[in-house]
């Protein structure tokens, strides 16, 4: 056994919900971009504590795939009900049939680019000029040196060269008519310290968390969730396994380990002895090395 | 656990990205698929080691010129501590993230390169340091190995480094020295066998053992009001709290209180954190206050003690640091951001223009230039509840931001 000494520290939390109350100050329309991932579940938990007894003052945003993962969006839905939140969905495939995104298709077909097209759409249908989200900059070298406070341009775009200083605990918000900030107050938690979270205040998160049985293939090393959004091809054996998921994505991108843990504790042990990163476990990154940087560029989360 | 705020600084090529490179390798927080992708990329650049630095590079510009060029945030732990390191970088163009990078930080980390001693950069670091009153600087003389590992060459910049530091460090700052080899990972995590002169720990154990002493809970208390909470449910009827930060000191249920600018007293009937309620609630903090007294209070306003009153004025003294390539003229207007108070100000004038090298200053200025440190007065329409940078500095600092741009334009330190 790794000894999990690392109890999450609370001024992380703090310092979250310090994030939270600065963008109901200084925004008019921030939204919550809400994936249904154990990140995402993080927020919501965040933004109830930072504005209780009163509601969440802004909705949840999620940009539905259409490639997901059943227990997801059962989640969703649940937490939505029992919080009494505001949910607003828009559509990849909405998208696709405008013809304002187009299907990828081969081996690696997924619409996890796509999702930058709909997000962008929705942005300028409701008008938000702030979006909350729960990239962490441990996560991957390109969030690394992103801001709290993220400015994008009118084209949703990120310039990683012109970002504005943030210094001490000090958030500029102020931005131009059709630009928009991505907030992102869990930039200086890890891996760990989401799931140390998560056990402390005993949140609900997705049943694919934890280890269950589910038909799989493996490609290029990694074993992937077989569902009707994958094309497997003649080489690629679908086969039962024991798995769980550290990341809650796309489905034809999001890969599984293997695992019997069904527990939380067990789920942190398991992360402490890990060899292998939680972005390890997304196709989309693997591209090429600068995937996430050029992704950014052109205005994805 | 803790968290310790580490803030990287030093210049192109003294190593300072394989020394983070280095404090993951060696504390096991590299994953796999990173190490392999490093492996890689160091056989692509033909190099016949692992090139650590490849860890922090991380944007397509600083690979393709080898150097860092922004602010980037590194997280590692030991059983003892969280560790987040800025690393900031050493470009003279680029001094504003240094002060950046620094800003949150308990703790300075400076690079020296034994082959080449103390540059110019090494002054501006610890003159920064200095100036956002960093409690701890290590300066960590690295390439030991490429120097023989010799004492003398030791000693040598230390007492180099000493000469400048004692004209700018404040009192109770602590300065250490580490003789290191960021390439071979001697005396990083553990302690060399090349160095047997050098009789203190390794870094990582330093970096453990670092009290916390700038204790913010035992500054002066100060409460300013960030959001407030009205639910106007039913079950919560009447039910008006004030959110905020304890920017320091501590607050206390049943504590007289004063609230600026209306300087009304009152008492606090509550602290509460989601609903639980608290008897005190200390530096760093996010929580709701709530009064036993109907009292004006908005978003900017300040919740103090009633023997601890802060300066309230509309005229005050700073020093800045300009950080746009526009320069800055006297007379001009910005907004001041002060904590989360936000006021329209004019820059009186400009005095004492630093030069962070020779230390000698220009009394009279009529421009800031980018990077540039100088004392400026300023006059608000708003009124400001601040300390001086001395005694508290949670409650000093600012930013200036440009209306035009909305870019943040220079950050300020009160006098």
């Amino acid at each position: 056994m790794v000894e999990n000494s690392s109890l999450f520290p609370r001024e992380l939390e703090d310092e979250a919900i310090y994030i939270f109350r600065e963008v109901a100050a200084q925004f008019e329309k921030p939204v919550l971009l809400f994936s249904g991932g154990k990140d995402s579940i993080t927020l919501v938990r965040l933004a109830i504590k930072a504005f209780y007894p009163a509601k969440i003052p802004f909705p949840l945003l999620h940009i539905d795939t259409g490639h997901n993962f059943d227990e997801t969006i059962r989640f969703r839905d649940e937490l939505v009900e029992k919080f009494d939140l505001e949910l607003i969905v828009r559509y990849v495939q909405d998208s696709i049939d405008q013809k304002k995104a187009v299907e990828e298709t081969g081996k690696y077909a997924s619409r996890n680019v796509l999702q930058t097209v709909t997000l962008l759409d929705a942005i300028e249908e409701f008008k938000f000029d702030a979006c909350i989200g729960g990239a962490r900059r441990d996560e991957e070298k390109a969030r690394a040196k992103e801001r709290i406070f993220s400015v994008r341009n009118d084209f949703g775009q990120w310039d990683a060269k012109k970002q504005r200083p943030e210094l001490f605990d000090m958030l500029n918000g102020r931005i131009s008519l059709g630009e928009n900030v991505r907030v992102f107050p869990i930039s200086n938690w890890t891996e760990l310290d989401v799931w140390n979270y998560i056990k402390e205040d005993e949140l609900a998160i997705p049943s694919i968390y934890y280890a269950h049985e589910r038909d799989t293939f493996v490609r290029d090393g990694q074993i992937l969730p077989y569902s009707s959004f994958v094309n497997v091809t003649d080489n690629e054996v679908v086969e039962k396994r024991q798995v769980r998921f550290r990341t809650v994505g796309d489905m034809t991108c999001t890969a599984a380990v293997e695992s019997s843990a069904n527990q939380i504790d067990h789920i942190i042990q398991e992360i402490l002895l890990a060899t292998v990163s939680e972005r390890g476990a997304r196709i989309d990154d693997k591209r090429s090395e600068a995937a996430m940087e050029k992704r950014k560029q052109s205005g994805y989360f | 656990m803790e968290v310790l705020n580490i803030a990287t600084a030093g210049s192109v090529d003294d190593g300072k990205s394989t020394l983070i490179g280095r404090l993951l390798f060696d504390t096991n927080s590299i994953t796999d698929d990173k190490l392999e992708a490093i492996m890689a990329a160091s056989k692509k650049k033909g190099l016949g080691y692992v090139d650590l630095s490849l860890l922090t590079d991380g944007l397509i510009a600083e690979r393709e010129q080898g150097i860092t060029i922004d602010v980037a945030h590194i997280y590692f732990s030991t059983p003892q501590r969280k560790f987040i390191i800025a690393d900031t970088p050493g470009h003279f163009e680029y001094t504003r993230n240094m002060v950046t990078g620094a800003s949150n930080a308990n703790v300075s980390l400076i690079l020296i390169d034994a082959r080449k001693g103390v540059v110019e950069q090494t002054f501006r670091h610890f003159y920064i340091s200095c100036l956002l009153r960093i409690p701890q600087v290590m300066i960590c003389i690295n390439k030991m190995d490429l120097v023989g590992y010799s004492q003398q060459h030791f000693e040598d910049i230390k007492s180099q480094f000493l000469a400048f530091a004692e004209k700018v460090k404040f009192e109770g700052q602590q300065i250490e020295f580490v003789p290191i080899s960021s390439l071979l990972g001697e005396n990083i995590v553990e302690k060399s066998s090349s160095m047997p002169w050098y009789k203190g720990s390794a870094l990582l154990q330093m970096l453990e053992k670092i009290t916390l002493h700038e204790s913010l809970s035992e500054e002066v208390s100060r409460f300013p009001v960030q959001y407030v909470i009205r639910p106007k449910s039913e079950a919560f009827h009447d039910y008006r709290a004030y959110a905020g930060k304890v920017v320091s000191g501590v607050f206390r249920k049943g504590e007289k209180v004063v609230v600026l600018p209306g300087r009304q007293e009152t008492t606090i009937s509550k602290i509460e954190k989601f609903g639980r309620e608290m008897e005190a609630a200390q530096a760093s903090e996010s929580v709701n206050i709530i009064l036993e007294d109907d009292v004006d209070l908005s978003r900017g306003d300040m919740i103090v003690p009633v023997h601890q009153l802060p300066q309230q004025t509309r005229q005050m003294n700073a020093t800045i640091c300009w950080m746009s390539h526009e320069p800055m003229a006297s007379g001009g207007i910005f907004l001041l951001q002060h904590g989360v108070n936000v006021s329209r100000a004019r820059v009186t004038g400009i005095h004492n223009l630093i030069d962070v090298i020779s230390l000698e200053s220009e009394p009279v200025v009529n421009q800031l230039k980018l990077n540039e440190i100088a004392d400026v007065t300023l006059k608000t329409a708003k009124e400001i509840f601040y300390d001086s940078y001395a005694e508290n500095r949670a409650n000093a600092a600012f930013i200036l931001i440009d209306e035009h741009t909305n870019s943040t334009v220079a950050v300020g330190l009160l006098r």
